[in-house]
């Protein structure tokens, strides 16, 4: 196996999607489905708020493992944050995912984005970012939904 | 097991530089992404540089060398075109940039034709299920555009058309029935007479889309007793941008054009225009000259081996390719599991593992699969699944590049396992 590989599927990112996190459709303020034409990825995701906390984040879809994992990950880390919180480790994420591989994520960095910054080879390969922002740009659309903020923002692809 | 009919893959392969390609420190390209696009001899290259170094002209215009030259060439296009598959004139030749253009051409011609070729509410269009989608929106498109009913043959469990209601999908109202020859996603090679005889019953057209036919086998569209055959030049060893329709000399003086612009006007004024005959008429603009060029270039090599030939070639290879894929635990073949009636296209799914997955990895070891639903999402839909693997294969394909599969595929399991 090269290293260019073992980058990508890191041990994180595989466990992640055998064993997916929070994976199931349960109550939530809003649904979204978004689909990556390019690949067939879907998802359905939830989103259920308590203030202005993220109280669930609840999904059902199918795709590629870096997808699945994506969601998985992102059930992990979002559940139970401050709004503001949730929104900066969503936004770090979409710079780390959108950085080509040229950002090689520092302590803070990791601190807030745990085991999602296992997602930093996946940078690399442009046809797999969008996998992996699929269930995070789902995410921000349901929440802006939930919020009553404007409905529907534009799919990532 | 035994594999007759091979071609000299070393020579063939030794005029398709990339081929030699070397991929992530030291894996050896095995490309089987033909069904894509077909990589590109030597002698296509040489022809495009030739073009553009030598001859180079807007065509039919200039009473200059180079003008003459380039009109010689692209029209010389034509002749080599016409002769690759047995058209009865070369006028029946019409360049496009692509199939889809073919096929968007043939759907707009109808729309706007007189009686009695018009598609209109009171009547109907014929597809099938296991189109690409340039040979199902087109028809949406046209349908949606003019009320006509847009109906089509469904795919049976073995990946074969579903052709047991064909008298009541192709009926009276039909005008127009639009199928593939061969499938790029199943590989299927669809039975032509059956349907041609059906249409013919009830006055209706018949298109055939040969995309993924004519770069493998010979094609006679005389023997297909089609009214349209639409293909692409760079599936076929040929430039990308060049594409062709072929369609019956008398319905192409009698239908309207698509385009308008230079080259397919007689005389214009500023009230009202008369056009050139056919192919001219559906050629607005400046053609892509040197790809047309360059699929000359691509019919002679081809020919230069020889279609039958290849045919065969492929055909034990698809045999090879299904045998070995057949071993591989967990492994579906979605379409026809035998050569039989089959191109050399193999879709598959491998266990739970998501076809971007396979291909991933399988790029890893250098090997080029297709992943996605290959522009055919109703197959997909159809089977259940939300896309497929495809390994495609060509003239230059060789039985240690299915064993690289092979093991590739074997390797892919053990991954994610």
């Amino acid at each position: 196996m090269t290293m260019k590989l073992d980058s990508m599927y890191q041990d994180v990112i595989l466990d992640h999607y055998k064993n997916p996190h929070g994976r199931g459709l349960r109550d939530g303020d809003a649904e979204v489905h978004h689909v990556n034409p390019t690949c067939g990825d879907e998802i359905t995701l939830r989103v259920s708020l308590d203030g202005g906390t993220v109280r669930d984040v609840s999904y059902e879809g199918q795709g590629c493992s870096i997808s699945q994992a994506s969601a998985s990950v992102l059930n992990e880390l979002l559940v139970g944050k401050e709004l503001p919180q949730a929104r900066r480790i969503q936004e770090t994420f979409l710079e780390l995912m959108q950085s080509k591989g040229r950002i090689e994520p520092d302590d803070a960095m990791e601190e807030l984005l745990q085991d999602a910054v296992a997602f930093a080879g996946v940078s690399k390969y442009p046809a797999r970012v969008k996998c992996a922002l699929l269930s995070w740009m789902a995410w921000k659309d349901a929440t802006a939904q939930a919020l009553g903020t404007g409905g529907k923002e534009p799919h990532p692809a | 097991m035994n594999l007759p009919g091979l071609l000299d893959t070393e020579a063939i392969r030794k005029d398709f530089p990339v081929l030699d390609r070397v991929l992530h420190e030291g894996k050896k390209l095995v490309y089987l992404d033909n069904a894509a696009t077909s990589q590109k001899p030597r002698q296509v290259l040489d022809a495009l540089q030739q073009y553009y170094e030598l001859h180079n002209a807007n065509v039919h215009r200039g009473i200059h060398v180079l003008a003459e030259e380039a009109t010689a060439l692209y029209e010389g296009a034509r002749d080599k075109v016409a002769a690759f598959v047995n058209a009865p004139s070369r006028d029946e030749v019409i360049f496009t940039k692509n199939a889809s253009e073919s096929l968007n051409l043939v759907a707009n011609m109808l729309g706007w034709a007189d009686e009695p070729y018009r598609v209109d509410e009171r009547t109907e269009i014929v597809i099938t299920e296991m189109e690409h989608h340039s040979n199902i929106v087109p028809w949406q498109l046209l349908s949606q555009r003019t009320g006509a009913k847009l109906k089509w043959f469904g795919i049976t469990d073995d990946g074969r058309l579903d052709l047991s209601r064909i008298d009541e999908i192709i009926t009276e109202k039909t005008k127009i029935v639009s199928f593939v020859l061969v499938s790029n996603i199943l590989g299927t090679h669809n039975p032509v007479e059956t349907i041609v005889r059906r249409a013919q019953d009830v006055g209706a057209l018949v298109l055939i889309d040969a995309s993924q036919a004519a770069p493998h086998m010979a094609l006679d569209v005389q023997a297909l007793q089609a009214d349209f055959v639409a293909f692409t030049g760079h599936k076929m060893c040929g430039p990308t941008g060049i594409g062709v329709l072929w369609g019956r000399q008398e319905l192409l003086e009698d239908l309207p054009p698509f385009l308008g612009g230079g080259e397919m006007i007689e005389t214009v004024s500023m009230h009202s225009s008369t056009y050139a005959p056919a192919p001219h008429k559906f050629e607005a603009g400046t053609p892509p000259i040197a790809q047309a060029v360059g699929m000359g270039a691509a019919v002679d090599y081809l020919s230069g081996i020889g279609m039958d030939r290849i045919a065969a070639h492929e055909q034990t290879l698809t045999e090879y390719a299904l045998h070995r894929l057949r071993d591989i635990p967990g492994l579906r073949i979605v379409g026809p599991e035998t050569a039989e009636d089959r191109g050399a296209a193999i879709s598959f799914t491998l266990g739970d593992i998501h076809p971007h997955d396979v291909g991933q990895v399988l790029d890893e070891q250098g090997i080029a699969v297709r992943v996605g639903h290959h522009c055919a999402r109703p197959v997909c839909l159809r089977f259940g699944i939300p896309a497929t693997t495809r390994a495609s294969f060509y003239l230059y394909s060789t039985p240690a590049e299915v064993d690289a599969l092979a093991d590739g595929l074997e390797y892919v399991r053990n991954f994610f396992g």
